[in-house]
């Protein structure tokens, strides 16, 4: 199937600059999926972005959007269809919030009555309050102003949207709940996201596949979350990935979606877990309760299984990497 | 009537007529000082944002001619084009270009990165970007520039009526050379008056194109309105 999104070999310099911003990339964003784009401050990830909506022109290679090259596009026919998240949100100081969501749709020519339907839409769907669609973007709070960003983007219903840093400017509490918004609204709509991040864990969190860059805009590894805790390529990926890798990977792996044992014989006095919880609650129940084993329970709270250390660990492919230790 | 007052009301009673006319002459004379140097510094300032080399030549011209005492520009370019309204408009222009350049500049520079940024990656096509987020935004600081060039051109007027343009000046004009103080005074306060009518009309302008700049407090949240495409 052709990818949603393709870059082939594609490189960047800046006039004037002694080394590439971005060099020789090649990533394949299958339809539906979040790619996340990390790295360290100034490895290309935002000039890797502009380069997708055509803000940044490659030096060499090639970006195919649902099997066209996007040279052949019209620019703004492009970035009409293309769905823009920037970081500080990036509202327009001088259109209300309902003026700001309706910005393309307008630019497309929709009419009156289905601009206005399709902003009512949007405001449920990235849980805004409606009597904030008359206000100025200044009389909203940050959290508020990333949720109109979003809605913005997605108000023209773009098959891709991106996203540069979208809750770097939020503290964490908020960050993680419109983190877990995004989750679940990329649940219902299926975009194909270009996340850019610098923050390894929003990565994780919220990906299907990351792809980290090192300084250069060179390409270290482009893998599925698990993958990049269970296996770095190198050093750098092993670094920027930081520590208690696999603990990170036991949060990333719901309880449900791997093989559990058994009912456990006696099941009063064992701490239970939930077949939707990650594999890491239940290791810290192990802990907490210095019991053998946990019991796995169904939705409705009967028990369906249990979990034991030897389980967990074999659920995440054998112990750590010995480079760990050393 | 005492002959020492200050202002004889009499005299002014009886040549309303005059008054109305320099009136006119003289918002006329503004009017179209203020709005061709809009329009050339709209240009000037559009040009110097996309050329570095035409912005330093465009603010260093313009300064160099604000430097240039207004009664002595008159003088001269009387010599060239004559006693005629071109003369006047021509150095009129000239001082407001300074201040409608740079206000052009400073309010366009100040949109944010990010809003600009917003635009371009929406689809916004150049010229929209200019009209509908660029200039809208700068509203503030353009309207800031015109209010100086205004007052100032108000005031400039008077001393075209010095040398013969008509207006307010004029009234200055005979009085001084009659020692007349009625008239000195009646052409100096209703220049002032002017300045300040037309400042307050500019500051009532703003405040209808910038709603963003007013506190919600007095706009109901219930409902809203979609504006026009942004266009
Ligand atoms: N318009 C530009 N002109 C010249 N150089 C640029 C331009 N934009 C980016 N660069 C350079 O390209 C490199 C990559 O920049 P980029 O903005 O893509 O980094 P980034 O990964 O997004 O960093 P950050 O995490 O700090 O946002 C940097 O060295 C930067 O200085
Ligand atoms: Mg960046």
């Amino acid at each position: 199937m052709v990818p949603a999104l393709r870059l082939v070999a594609v490189s960047k310099r800046f006039p004037g600059a002694r080394t590439d911003a971005v060099a020789d990339l090649s990533l394949d964003m299958p339809e539906g999926t979040v790619t996340a784009l990390v790295g360290p401050s100034g490895c290309g990830k935002t000039t890797t972005l502009r380069m997708i909506n055509r803000l940044v022109e490659p030096t060499s290679g090639s970006i195919d959007l649902f099997g066209t090259d996007i040279r052949q596009l019209d620019v703004h026919e492009l970035r009409r269809r293309t769905g823009y998240v920037i970081q500080q949100a990036g509202l327009f100081p001088h259109r209300t919030v309902a003026a700001n969501i309706a910005t393309v749709p307008q630019l497309l020519g929709w009419d009156k009555q289905r601009v206005r339907e399709r902003v009512d839409q949007l405001v449920g769907l990235v849980g805004l309050d409606p009597e904030l669609l008359g206000r100025y973007p200044a009389e909203l709070s940050g959290g508020q102003q990333q949720r109109v960003g979003v809605a913005r983007a997605l108000a023209a219903d773009p098959p891709l949207l991106l996203m540069d840093e979208p809750y770097s400017a939020v503290d964490p509490i908020v960050r993680a709940h419109l983190q877990d918004e995004l989750l679940d609204l990329q649940r219902r709509v299926r975009k194909t996201i270009v996340l850019v991040t610098h923050d390894i864990d929003e990565a994780l969190k919220l990906a299907d596949q990351i792809a980290v860059l090192n300084i250069g805009g060179v390409l270290e590894q482009f893998a599925t979350p698990d993958e990049l805790l269970r296996a770095p390529a190198s050093p750098f990926v092993e670094q920027f990935l930081g520590r208690e890798r696999a603990l990170r990977r036991l949060a990333l792996q719901p309880v449900g979606t791997g093989p559990i044992g058994p009912v456990p014989e006696v099941v009063e006095g064992l701490p239970t877990v939930t077949t939707g919880a990650p594999l890491r609650e239940a290791l810290d129940a192990i802990v907490a309760w210095g019991v053998e084993q946990v019991v796995v329970v169904g939705d409705d709270g009967s028990p369906v299984g249990g979990l034991d250390l030897l389980t967990i660990t074999e659920r995440i492919g054998n112990a750590p990497s010995r480079r760990d230790t050393a | 009537m005492n002959a020492d007052s200050f202002i004889w009301w009499d005299w002014v009673d009886r040549h309303l007529g005059e008054i109305r006319t320099a009136t006119y002459e003289h918002l006329r004379l503004t009017v179209i000082a203020v709005g061709l140097g809009f329009v050339l510094s709209l240009a000037l300032a559009l040009l110097s944002l996309r050329w570095r080399a035409a912005r330093a030549i465009v603010t260093g011209l313009a300064g160099l001619l604000y430097t240039i005492p207004s009664l002595a520009l008159f003088a001269v370019l009387v010599t060239i084009t004559g006693f005629s309204t071109l003369t006047a408009e021509i150095g009129l222009v000239g001082y407001t270009l300074l201040i409608l350049v740079r206000n052009i500049i400073e309010g366009i520079e100040g949109v944010p990165a990010a809003v600009r940024e917003a635009a371009e990656g929406m689809g916004l096509n150049p010229l929209r970007r200019l009209v509908a987020v660029d200039l809208r935004l700068a509203t503030p600081a353009i309207v800031a520039g015109l209010r100086i060039a205004t007052v100032t051109t108000v005031g400039l007027v008077t001393v075209t009526g010095l040398i013969g343009m008509g207006g307010y000046g004029s009234f200055i004009d005979e009085g001084l050379k009659r020692s007349f103080s009625t008239e000195i005074v009646v052409g100096a306060g209703l220049s002032v008056v002017m300045a300040m009518a037309l400042d307050s009309v500019l500051v009532g302008i703003q405040r209808v194109l910038t709603p963003w700049q007013r506190s919600s407090r007095h706009r109901t949240n219930l409902g809203y309105e979609l504006p026009k495409p942004i266009a």
